[in-house]
C-alpha cells in the first residue's frame, strides 16, 4: 500500500515528439492518496489506459517521475514496483487449473505453499468460483474467465496499488453490479489503492470516492461524485458526467448579470472573469423550472424515461434539456427559471469561480 | 420417412467420379495389378501372387532404406522444429523488421526442389565449391562424395536450411495471434521467461506446431530430389532413402513388380503414419474440452 505521486508526467508514443497534440498523455501532476478508491472517468482514447500503464510500469513516461511514499520508482520494472493490474481483456493460463491460475502470481514470488492455498481459497470464495478450482480453465464464460483475471489481481496480499483497465466490459449487467460490490467491500476491508478505468460514468460514481475525469490527454477535474454533478470545472465534465448532460449556451456576463440572447439571468454572485475568452453560461437539466413564471421557451419533445421526464425545448435559439419528475406538468404556455445557485460560467470551457469565494478558476 | 431415390445425383457427382479414377483410383490399380504379376516386356504377364511382397519384407534393402529414412526423419524434426520455434520467438513483431525477416524466411521455401538440391551440389563440391573447398583449405577433409558421415551431415544441413522456415512461419503465425494483455498480465503476474513461454507461447503454438510436424514428417519421408542431387544416394547406399530405392528399383532396374510392390507398402506406411499423427492431435485436442 502506497502513496503515488506524479510529477509533471507526460507520455507521447513517437519518440519525436515535440507539440503538446503530439502527447497521448499531457502533463499529469497529481497525487493519489494511500489507501484511496480512485476512478480515472474519460472516454475512449483520451489517456486512462496510457495513464494506468505508466503507474503499473509497462510504460516508461516520456517526461516526469513516479513516486511510491515518496521513493523515486521511475526507473523500476512491474515487478519491483509490486502492481496487482487487471486488464479488460480477460487473460487465462489455458494450461493450468483455475486454482493454480490464481496460485500463479504467489508461487512466482515464492510465496510459501501454505499462504498460498489460504490466499487462493479466500479470492475463490470470493469470486464465487470454489466449485471449478480443480477445472483446467478451459471452455470458460467470458465472466468466469475475467473473474479468473481478477482474482490473479487480488490474490497478492502486499501489493503497493491495484489498478482496473475497465475490467467489467465483458461482463453482464447483473455480475457486473456483484463484482462491483465485491470490489468495493475489498477495498473496504484491504485499504489498497486502487484504481478503475472506466467510461462507464455510473461504474465510475458508484465504485470511487475521488473520480478522475481525463479529456484529450489531461485530466480535468477530480473530485467526489458530487463536486463533479454540482461543480463541473471543466464543460467536458459536464458533458460526460449526467444523463442528459449539462446545458451550455454562449452568454456575456456583466457583474452579477449574464445575458443569454435577449434574456438577462441574474447570478448568484458576479464571476472573476479575466481577460476575453469565450463565455458560457451552464445548467445541469436537474435545475431548471418548467412553469408559468420565467423566460419563453419552445417545447419540442418530451422523452419519457420511467421516473422522470427528459423535455427537449428551445431556449434563445440554443437547444436545452430539462429533467422534470413523472407527474410535473408541462402548461401549454411553458416559462422556464433557472435555479440561481447552480449557474455556471464558464470561460474557454473551464468554470470561472464566484469573486466573493476568492478560490482560483 | 421414405427416402426417395433419384438417380439424377448420380449423374451431378460423374464429373468429380471420374476426376478421382483418373488421378487415383486408375494409378492406384494400375500399381496393384503390377505388383502381382511378372512381366519381361512384350505386355506379357505371368501371375505372380503374394512373391513381391515377399520378396521386398524380407529384402535387407527394403529395411535398410526404411531404417535411413526413419533416422532421417528423426534427426531433422529434432533439429528443425526446437530451431524454428527459437527463430520465431526472436522476431520482431512490430515494425519494418517484420516484412524483412519474413520475406528472408520464405526465400528458401521458394526455391525449387532440384534448384536447392544443385545449390548445395556446388556449394560442397571439394574442387569449385565454397563450403567444401573452404572446408579442405582449413585442414579438415571433407567429402560428401566419400564420406557417409560427410553426406548425412550435407543433406540434413540442406534439409533444415530449406525446411526450418516453414515451421518458423507456422510458429509466427501463432506468436503474432497472441494479444499484447497476456504478455503485460504475465509481467504483472511476475512470470519467468520460461513461464511466459510454458503457459502463454506453447500453448498458442500447439495446434500450428502439430501441423508443421506432420508436415515436415511426411516430406521428409518422401524425401527425394533434394539427395538423389546431391548424392544420389551414395557414398554406396548410405544416403538413399525410400524414394531414392523405389525410383532404382523400377526405373533402373525395371523390375516392376517388385518396384509396384515396394509402392504399395511405402504407401501403408505413410497411411498408417498418418493416422497416427491424426489420433495424437486430435486426442490432444479431445482432452481440451
Amino acid at each position: 500500500m502506497a502513496r503515488i505521486s506524479l510529477e509533471h508526467i507526460r507520455h507521447a508514443y513517437s519518440p519525436r515528439a515535440k507539440a503538446a497534440g503530439d502527447y497521448a498523455l499531457k502533463e499529469v501532476h497529481h497525487e493519489w492518496e494511500d489507501g484511496g478508491a480512485y476512478a480515472l472517468l474519460g472516454p475512449s482514447g483520451c489517456g486512462k489506459t496510457t495513464l494506468l500503464n505508466i503507474i503499473s510500469g509497462l510504460l516508461q513516461p516520456s517526461d516526469g517521475r513516479i513516486l511510491f511514499d515518496g521513493k523515486d520508482v521511475t526507473q523500476l520494472s512491474t515487478e519491483e514496483r509490486n502492481i496487482a493490474q487487471v486488464f479488460q481483456f480477460p487473460v487465462v493460463y489455458d494450461t493450468m487449473t483455475v486454482f493454480d491460475n490464481l496460485a500463479f502470481p504467489l508461487r512466482n514470488r515464492k510465496v510459501p505453499e501454505a499462504e498460498v492455498e489460504k490466499r487462493v481459497n479466500e479470492i475463490l470464495e470470493m469470486t464465487d468460483l470454489a466449485g471449478m478450482a480443480k477445472r483446467r480453465a478451459q471452455r470458460l464464460t467470458a465472466d468466469q474467465k475475467q473473474k479468473i483475471s481478477l482474482g490473479r489481481g487480488l490474490v497478492r496480499a502486499n501489493v503497493n496499488a491495484i489498478l482496473f483497465d475497465e475490467p467489467l466490459t465483458v461482463i453482464d449487467p447483473h455480475m457486473k453490479w456483484v463484482l462491483r460490490s465485491q470490489l468495493k467491500r475489498l477495498h473496504r476491508q484491504s485499504r489498497f489503492t486502487m484504481v478503475y478505468v472506466t467510461h462507464d460514468q455510473t461504474e465510475a460514481l458508484t465504485f470511487a470516492d475521488k473520480v478522475v475525469v481525463m479529456h484529450d490527454g489531461q485530466i480535468v477535474q477530480i473530485g467526489t461524485p458530487a463536486e463533479l454533478f454540482e461543480r463541473p470545472s471543466h464543460t467536458f465534465v459536464g458533458y460526460f458526467i449526467g444523463s442528459p448532460g449539462m446545458n451550455f449556451m454562449p452568454a456575456s456576463v456583466d457583474g452579477a448579470m449574464a445575458r443569454v440572447g435577449d434574456q438577462t439571468i441574474a447570478l448568484a454572485n458576479a464571476p472573476a472573469l479575466k481577460g476575453e475568452g469565450r463565455i458560457e453560461l451552464g445548467i445541469r437539466p436537474e435545475f431548471i423550472k418548467l412553469g408559468r413564471d420565467g423566460m419563453p421557451v419552445t417545447v419540442n419533445k418530451v422523452e419519457d424515461i420511467g421516473r422522470q421526464k427528459i423535455v427537449r425545448a428551445t431556449f434563445c435559439g440554443q437547444p436545452l434539456s430539462i429533467v422534470l419528475a413523472e407527474d410535473d406538468d408541462i402548461p401549454t404556455d411553458a416559462k422556464v427559471s433557472f435555479d440561481q445557485h447552480a449557474i455556471g460560467i464558464f470561460s474557454d470551457s473551464w468554470r470561472v469561480e464566484n469573486q466573493s469565494s476568492g478560490q482560483g478558476g | 420417412m421414405e427416402k426417395t431415390w433419384n438417380n439424377k445425383a448420380w449423374f451431378l457427382v460423374l464429373p468429380v467420379l471420374v476426376l478421382v479414377a483418373f488421378s487415383a483410383v486408375i494409378p492406384l490399380m494400375t500399381v496393384v495389378n503390377y505388383s502381382v504379376q511378372d512381366t519381361f516386356g512384350n505386355n506379357q504377364f505371368f501371375w505372380a501372387g503374394t512373391d513381391w511382397f515377399v520378396e521386398i519384407l524380407t529384402s535387407p534393402r527394403f529395411w535398410d532404406a526404411l531404417w535411413r529414412n526413419l533416422v532421417f526423419s528423426a534427426v531433422i524434426l529434432a533439429i528443425e522444429v526446437p530451431l524454428g520455434i527459437l527463430i520465431a520467438l526472436n522476431m520482431p513483431k512490430h515494425g519494418p523488421g517484420v516484412p524483412v525477416c519474413l520475406v528472408l524466411m520464405a526465400l528458401p521455401l521458394l526455391i525449387p526442389w532440384n534448384v536447392v538440391g544443385t545449390i548445395w551440389q556446388v556449394f560442397g563440391r571439394v574442387d569449385i565449391g565454397l563450403l567444401g573447398y573452404f572446408l579442405n583449405s582449413l585442414g579438415i577433409s571433407y567429402n560428401y562424395t566419400q564420406n557417409t558421415a560427410h553426406a548425412w551431415a550435407t543433406v540434413i544441413v540442406m534439409d533444415v536450411w530449406h525446411w526450418t522456415s516453414l515451421v518458423v512461419l507456422l510458429c509466427y503465425a501463432g506468436l503474432v495471434s497472441i494479444p499484447d494483455a497476456y504478455y503485460q498480465a504475465a509481467r504483472i503476474d511476475g512470470a519467468s521467461r520460461w513461464s511466459v513461454f510454458r503457459h502463454i507461447q506453447l500453448p498458442k503454438m500447439k495446434r500450428v506446431l502439430l501441423i508443421a510436424v506432420l508436415l515436415r514428417f511426411m516430406d521428409s519421408f518422401m524425401i527425394y530430389t533434394e539427395p538423389f542431387v546431391v548424392t544420389g544416394g551414395g557414398p554406396g547406399n548410405s544416403t538413399t532413402f525410400l524414394s531414392i530405392d523405389l525410383v532404382k528399383m523400377a526405373i533402373g532396374q525395371f523390375d516392376l513388380g517388385p518396384a509396384a510392390a515396394m509402392s504399395i507398402i511405402y504407401f501403408l506406411i505413410i497411411l498408417l503414419m498418418s493416422w497416427v499423427f491424426y489420433t495424437v492431435m486430435t486426442q490432444s485436442d479431445a482432452e481440451q474440452s
